[in-house]
């Protein structure tokens, strides 16, 4: 039989790195050959899409299985993973539909292999029931999905938010999960890589929720080149620890609520209850760990921008118009404004908005969602606009938070992002015009 | 307790949830026999199997095992499978799943798994009716049976798995039934050995939820008698039923010089230079 022994040593790796490695320096083990051509870790500056900065990041990340199915606007990630996942000693497959590489990737994990797929609409709603088999087997999975225009086949090659409520409550059930959003190039590669690592450290599912507007945009940024030493967490927040296939520990992987041997629970109210609420507590128990937010500007503001993914850009832009900012130090390589050029949207910035004291949350990590972050960025602040490319979904969370403050939701539904002007135009109408 | 038992049954999970009289123990005792039979000879250590499953109660045959198992989704064990395989293309994965979950929702994965002839072994519970959900019409169910969901007789032309995964590639193709529990656990240990995709059809029984309607007999044991004199063992030419209507059983379809898909894949990355 022939076996495929690079992919074999790499998975064997990853199940205990810390010790082999251990063993390499003190000499009782020889290093394999992959090994010895591991590069050292460093940095460099290229100009890459979104979606490829994520594929190359879920190979840096130490992802070694993808399976897919195109479909626009992801589908760059599944075909450069086809000949990169490979090359890094890792499988690829494309599966028949979304529905199979969902599961597959989660049968990969248990493998040993880092897993992640990649979708956009109909795909991502294909995925949902294995997406509540990963958060009830706490299986540590990576799930991209570059938003597009729905409902249904919806707008194939345009940008929306309208998923950010699928993304937290898609599948059935209760369960706790982590979403990721995106806002540049350099967030698809840094996000990505995240992803992985919480992944591993809750044993979760996480989604890496972009849209086409960061899945396309190319910018330039800074990517590792060199091979990275993946560290195994301590399994500190599963509810029912368990060990990877193969090493002798029979693991019972069991999508109906059970023990920790993997024993069916589903029947006994009591215990399904205390399972069900430990699954959702060990994500919103330590949202502290989760929570991440951006602020800029927030230190004297009277009114704040919440935005998140590619509509944080246009948020950025206004305040810094506002704001009288030229440099483009705040979020380098800041194009939307060409972005808008090419979708046919002529900008004319004639009002003064040099009054205005806007600041700007832009929230990364959008589930669990960062309610402390969020009350103390936004503390001295009395209006909130929160422009979303959606009907307005997540306006509704920020406004549960932020209910003694002037939340004002901004809605965009066709495919184009919010302008500055827009946006500006908003706070100008709340704020009013200064005489 | 039976050794067997002691070696591959988590006793501690005991009692199963299968009703008496139902074909599954039987299955799963075949099962461990066939793991037992690869791990003494030495050909296959029982550490390096790993089972899979969908939903149904022929799902739950694996659950019991002394093994690493997952218990899936319906219709989906295939698709955990390969990603688990391409993930430990040195193990071997055992898929067990029902009618329902095998040929209906599962469909699609049977297609494109035995499509690739990929090295897994799938043992599909064939007892002609979804037992699980109480009894309703599957694509196994034969024509004019009366189901919870078929009250005026079945009126679908039921699906035929084995001539199915034939015609598309898969290498190993067998048929027994619970009447015939050591050819049974020599087929699942052949399956195993067999490098490419296996495919292992069971005609069982659930005595519970079908019954006179749907094999003629309500009695377990009865059952059993019947897929004794109703089965031919097959010889060769075509798999199908013969003039007086009697299922071929046996060894069906065997390929050895098929390709298999993960050799395949090492095949293409040696050619570029990947490997
Ligand atoms: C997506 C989904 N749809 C429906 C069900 C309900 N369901 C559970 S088992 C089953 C049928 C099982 O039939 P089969 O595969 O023949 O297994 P058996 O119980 O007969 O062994 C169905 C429809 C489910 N669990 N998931
Ligand atoms: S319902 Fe039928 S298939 Fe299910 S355990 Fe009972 S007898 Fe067996
Ligand atoms: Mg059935």
């Amino acid at each position: 039989m022939v076996y495929n022994v690079n992919l074999l040593t790499r998975t064997q790796l990853q199940i205990q790195p810390n010790n082999y490695l251990k063993k390499v320096r003190q000499g009782t083990e020889v290093p394999r050959r992959e090994d010895m051509d591991k590069k050292p870790d460093s940095r460099s500056e290229v100009v890459l899409q979104g979606n490829e900065a994520c594929a190359r990041a879920a190979v840096y990340a130490g992802c070694r299985f993808f399976a897919g199915y195109p479909i626009t606007p992801s589908t760059e990630i599944i075909e450069l993973l086809s000949s990169e996942m490979q090359k890094a000693g890792g499988a690829f497959i494309q599966m028949e539909d979304e529905i199979g590489s969902a599961c597959a990737i989660i049968g990969a994990r248990w493998g040993g292999s880092r897993a992640m797929t990649a979708t956009s609409g109909p795909g991502y709603t294909l995925m949902q029931e294995a997406i509540g088999f990963a958060a009830v087997t706490e299986t540590p999975i990576v799930i991209v999905n570059v938003q597009r225009g729905g409902p249904s086949t919806g707008q194939p090659t345009l940008s929306s938010q309208q998923d950010i409520y699928q993304a937290r409550y898609g599948s059935h059930g209760d369960y706790g999960i982590i979403v990721l959003s995106p806002s540049s190039v350099q967030e698809m590669y840094d996000f990505t890589i995240k992803a992985f690592d919480l992944a591993e450290q809750f044993r979760t599912p996480v989604i890496l929720l972009a849209d086409e507007v960061v899945g396309h945009m190319r910018e330039k940024i800074t990517v590792h080149t060199g091979d990275r030493n993946i560290k195994r967490p301590k399994q500190r927040f599963a509810v029912s620890p368990s060990v990877d296939f193969f090493n002798g520990a029979n693991s019972l992987v069991e999508g109906q609520l059970h023990d920790d041997m993997g024993r069916r629970i589903g029947h006994l109210p009591n215990k399904s209850g205390e399972f069900i609420e430990k699954i959702n507590r060990k994500i919103s128990d330590n949202v502290g760990m989760i929570a991440d937010i951006t602020t800029y500007c927030m230190e004297d503001a009277d009114a704040a921008i919440v935005a998140y993914g590619s509509v944080a850009r246009p948020a950025l832009n206004a305040v810094k118009r506002a704001r009288g900012i030229k440099d483009d130090r705040i979020l380098p390589k800041f194009r939307v404004v060409r972005d808008l050029v090419k979708r046919g949207v002529k900008e004319t910035m004639k009002t003064d908005y040099s009054h205005l004291k806007v600041g700007l949350i832009k929230i990364n990590t959008v589930w669990p969602f960062p309610e402390d972050l969020l009350r103390q960025a936004a503390e001295n602040v009395h209006t909130v606009i929160v422009p979303e490319m959606n009907v307005g979904k997540y306006c509704r969370e920020v406004e549960r938070v932020l209910w003694d403050k002037n939340v004002v939701p901004m809605p965009k539904c066709g495919g184009n992002i919010h302008t500055p002007k827009e946006i500006l135009e908003k706070i100008l109408e709340e704020e009013g015009v200064d005489e | 307790m039976n050794k067997l038992y002691e070696k591959y049954i988590k006793t501690e999970s005991l009692p199963t949830l299968f009703c008496p009289g139902c074909g599954n123990g039987i299955i799963q005792y075949a099962a461990i026999g066939a793991f037992e039979k690869l791990d003494s000879s030495g050909e296959i250590p029982s550490s390096d199997i790993a089972c899979v499953s969908g939903i149904g109660c022929s799902s739950w045959i694996p659950c019991y095992f002394k093994l690493d198992v997952m218990h899936t989704m319906h219709g989906r064990a295939l698709a955990f499978a390969e990603g688990l395989k391409l993930s430990r293309p040195e193990k071997k994965i055992v898929v067990f799943t029902g009618d329902g979950d095998c040929l209906a929702i599962g469909g699609n994965h049977l297609l494109h798994a035995a499509a690739r002839n990929i090295d897994l072994t799938v043992v599909m519970v064939n007892n002609y009716i979804y037992g699980m959900t109480g009894g309703q019409k599957s694509p196994t169910t034969p024509k004019e049976a009366v189901t919870k969901t078929s009250p005026f007789g079945c009126i679908d032309e039921p699906i035929d798995g084995c001539r199915l995964v034939t015609s598309l590639g898969a290498s190993y193709v067998a048929r027994w039934t619970t009447a015939h529990p050591a050819q049974l656990e020599k087929a699942i240990a052949e399956g195993i050995s067999h490098r490419g995709f296996s495919f292992i059809e069971v005609l069982s029984q659930c005595p519970v939820q079908a019954g006179k309607s749907v094999y003629g007999e309500k009695d377990p044991s009865k059952i059993m008698e019947g897929y004794k004199k109703n089965t031919y063992l097959f010889r060769g030419g075509e798999a199908k039923p013969d003039k007086d209507g009697r299922i071929p059983i046996g060894l069906l379809h065997r390929d050895d010089e098929a390709e298999e898909y993960l050799d395949k894949v090492e095949k293409k990355l040696k050619s570029q230079g990947l490997r």
